[in-house]
């Protein structure tokens, strides 16, 4: 009895804040998203299914989220794979840590400042006046689905690169001179040694972007203009703007339901894909 | 102590301030003749601070505003005079206030509902009706009732008036041969030509909706479906050739990436003060007039330090300074009689009679309206 005792005390700390923070949130979305908007807005307590029927009207933003949440996830990979290579395999220990501390600082300003930043780096004063100078013509960057992206890759990149960097500096590394000495060409060994064992990282920052970028609205409010439209942003707009409290807490459940399947769905993938070990996407 | 926020003429200030510097009146007398009483970090006065002290209202009063909205000297001298810090928190929208409000819990003790908002508040008892005995500076004769009026409701005073201002357009005109638009009919077609790429309209449904409402000659507060349905149909031609849907427009018409922007009167002025060429017009077929209020929440943490800083804010001296500082007019006669004719002539805070008289003040209604919230996202997702 007394060590189970003592594990029930551990837990209670997290178990605590697992009720009050999600368990306990949840059940109000849940139970607001059959009830009504006040008329001056707000909440009020019915059973209708009227808010999920009327879902439709914001196929839209769940559309382009859909788009870019995975464009995003995949251009955060393919700059984030190299970068995290680099530093695990090829820096040398002496720069190592300090480029991993590059990686990490501008985490310690706030992305609404950093995005800040972005608006007059890709505003008609900052880069587009530098292409136009070069003669390579007018074009402008700011406001729109680029823009949301370039946010959407600088703000994410530190949470790809690390999973994969921490994958790739467990791997042993005499299995690549094995395969070296076997007589395997380096391209061969990336791709049948180090990409295979690095997947767990993969897969790890792929899910952590995937999902914080299906909740992301501040990118697509300040990069895009207001004219890229997230679930996000429609969601902030039910609650604080139209203050239809019931239909936004459908739209959140919703959301929920749209992750639980994408996400269950790629464990399902990733799983096989890896030949069944079930570590990959917690590790 | 008597009254000493009597009206002073801008001559009687300086003969006073000369007879007090040539010392033929007492410090006493000049801070009590001019109201400079209360603004003790004006002249570093120490009697007014001790008289203030007296009351004590605690260390903190915390303030809902909007943007680029308080010169923050008078917070300053505030905390100076009672020793309560100003802690501001700025919001973009009234619905996001009203949101925070019912939700509950925003320990604000002051904030500042626009006209249409305040019989919402009251209906849904959010607000406390004003112990006017605390307020002393306000004088109800000396304000416009056009715009101190919304903030009376069933007989009761709820708000008293802060400003008030328009809803119009900025053109910067460098790009449009040197003519600032003058009607929304020109201010949406342009966007669709010569201007494609070049807007921005607000994130707010309230204005964006009600000045494309405006293109059609109907109300800016029209809720009829109908009419909502060809506002729509504008709306959704004119995005693809919109900047941005935004209310944050300063940096983007200050850049140049913007040549024109659905803009308040405050961020006119501002805006054409730094750069002469955006000039700040009304639409000729009407659009909105509104005002602003100071208003008590219902439960406001820190109630005495709320009438206290209310009360500091209309002093005419002080309220002066907060209007050269936003560049919004105000009601108060008494601050109007202390600005020179030339402020007074400006066409960006008091806008010709014809244009004033085809402008309406936002319907209650017409920010809660269901319909148009849905619109407003349709708009936005498209």
């Amino acid at each position: 009895m007394k060590p189970r005792f003592t594990t029930a005390l551990l837990l209670l700390p997290a178990a605590a804040w697992f009720v009050a923070m999600l368990v306990l949130p949840l059940i109000v979305v849940f139970v607001f998203s059959f009830g009504e908007r006040g008329p001056a807005g707000g909440y009020v307590p019915a059973f209708s299914f009227d808010n999920f029927l009327n879902l439709g009207a914001r196929w839209t933003a769940f559309k382009n989220t859909m788009v870019l949440a995975p464009i995003g996830t995949i251009a955060c990979l393919f700059i984030a794979y190299p970068l995290a290579y680099f530093l695990a395999i090829r820096a040398s220990a002496k720069w190592r840590t300090m480029l991993l501390i590059l990686v990490i600082v501008p985490f310690w300003t706030s992305i609404l400042i950093r995005s800040y930043a972005w608006i007059f780096l890709l505003g008609g004063k900052g880069l587009p006046s530098l292409i136009a100078a070069l003669g390579l013509g007018h074009i402008q960057l700011i406001n729109t689905p680029f823009a949301v992206l370039v946010g959407i890759v600088y703000g994410y990149l530190p949470l790809m690169v690390f999973p994969i960097y921490v994958s790739l500096e467990r791997l042993d590394k005499r299995l690549l001179e094995a395969a070296s000495d076997l007589g395997a060409p380096p391209l061969n060994t990336f791709l049948t040694v180090t990409l295979p064992l690095s997947m767990p990282g993969v897969a790890t920052g792929c899910m952590l972007v995937f999902i914080l970028l299906m909740g992301e609205f501040l990118i697509p409010a300040m990069l895009g203009g207001g004219k890229v439209f997230f679930v996000g942003n429609a969601l902030v707009d039910l609650f604080v703007q139209s203050r239809n409290w019931a239909f936004g807490s459908a739209v959140a459940v919703a959301l929920v339901l749209v992750m639980l399947v994408t996400v269950t769905a790629y464990m399902r993938f990733t799983r096989r894909w890896s030949g069944g070990r079930d570590d990959i996407s917690l590790m | 102590m008597t009254d000493r926020n009597d009206f002073i003429s801008r001559e009687k200030f300086m003969e006073e301030l000369m007879r007090f510097k040539k010392g033929s009146v007492s410090r006493r007398h000049f801070l009590g003749v001019t109201g400079l009483g209360l603004a003790t970090t004006v002249l570093g006065s120490t009697f007014a601070r001790q008289a203030m002290a007296q009351a004590n209202i605690g260390d903190r009063v915390v303030l809902a505003s909007w943007p680029n909205y308080h010169d923050p000297a008078d917070f300053e001298s505030f905390k100076a005079a009672t020793g309560a810090a100003v802690d501001l928190n700025v919001f973009g929208s009234n619905e996001e206030m009203l949101a925070k409000l019912q939700a509950g819990g925003t320990g604000w003790d002051v904030f500042v509902p626009t006209n249409y908002t305040i019989t919402t508040y009251v209906e849904l008892g959010l607000i406390e009706p004003l112990d006017m005995s605390k307020i002393p500076n306000y004088d109800p004769n000396s304000f416009d009732p056009r715009f101190a009026s919304p903030g009376t409701v069933d007989g009761k005073i709820y708000g008293v008036s802060k400003d008030w201002g328009t809803t119009g357009m900025a053109t910067n005109t460098a790009n449009n041969n040197g003519k600032a638009l003058t009607s929304w009919k020109e201010f949406w077609d342009i966007t669709r030509a010569e201007f494609s790429g070049r807007t921005t309209v607000h994130d707010y449904q309230l204005t964006t909706i009600g000045n494309a409402l405006k293109y059609f000659g109907y109300s800016f507060n029209s809720v009829d479906p109908k009419e909502l349905a060809e506002a729509e149909k504008l709306l959704l031609d004119v995005k693809p050739h919109l900047f941005a849907i935004t209310s944050d427009y300063q940096p983007a018409m200050r850049n140049g990436d913007a040549w024109l922007a659905m803009c308040w009167t405050g961020d006119g002025k501002q805006l054409n003060r730094d750069m002469p060429e955006i000039q700040y017009t009304l639409g000729k077929e009407g659009g909105e007039i509104w005002s602003d209020f100071y208003a008590v929440p219902v439960g406001a943490p820190h109630r005495d330090a709320a009438y206290a800083l209310i009360n500091y804010l209309l002093d005419p001296m002080i309220n002066m300074k907060e209007t050269l500082f936003h560049g919004q007019p105000v009601a108060d006669a008494r601050v109007n009689a202390m600005l020179t004719p030339e402020r007074l002539a400006d066409p960006i805070l008091y806008p010709a009679a014809e244009l004033l008289n085809a402008l309406e003040f936002g319907a209650a209604r017409t920010l809660t309206n269901p319909d148009r919230a849905e619109l407003m996202a349709r708009f936005k997702s498209a």
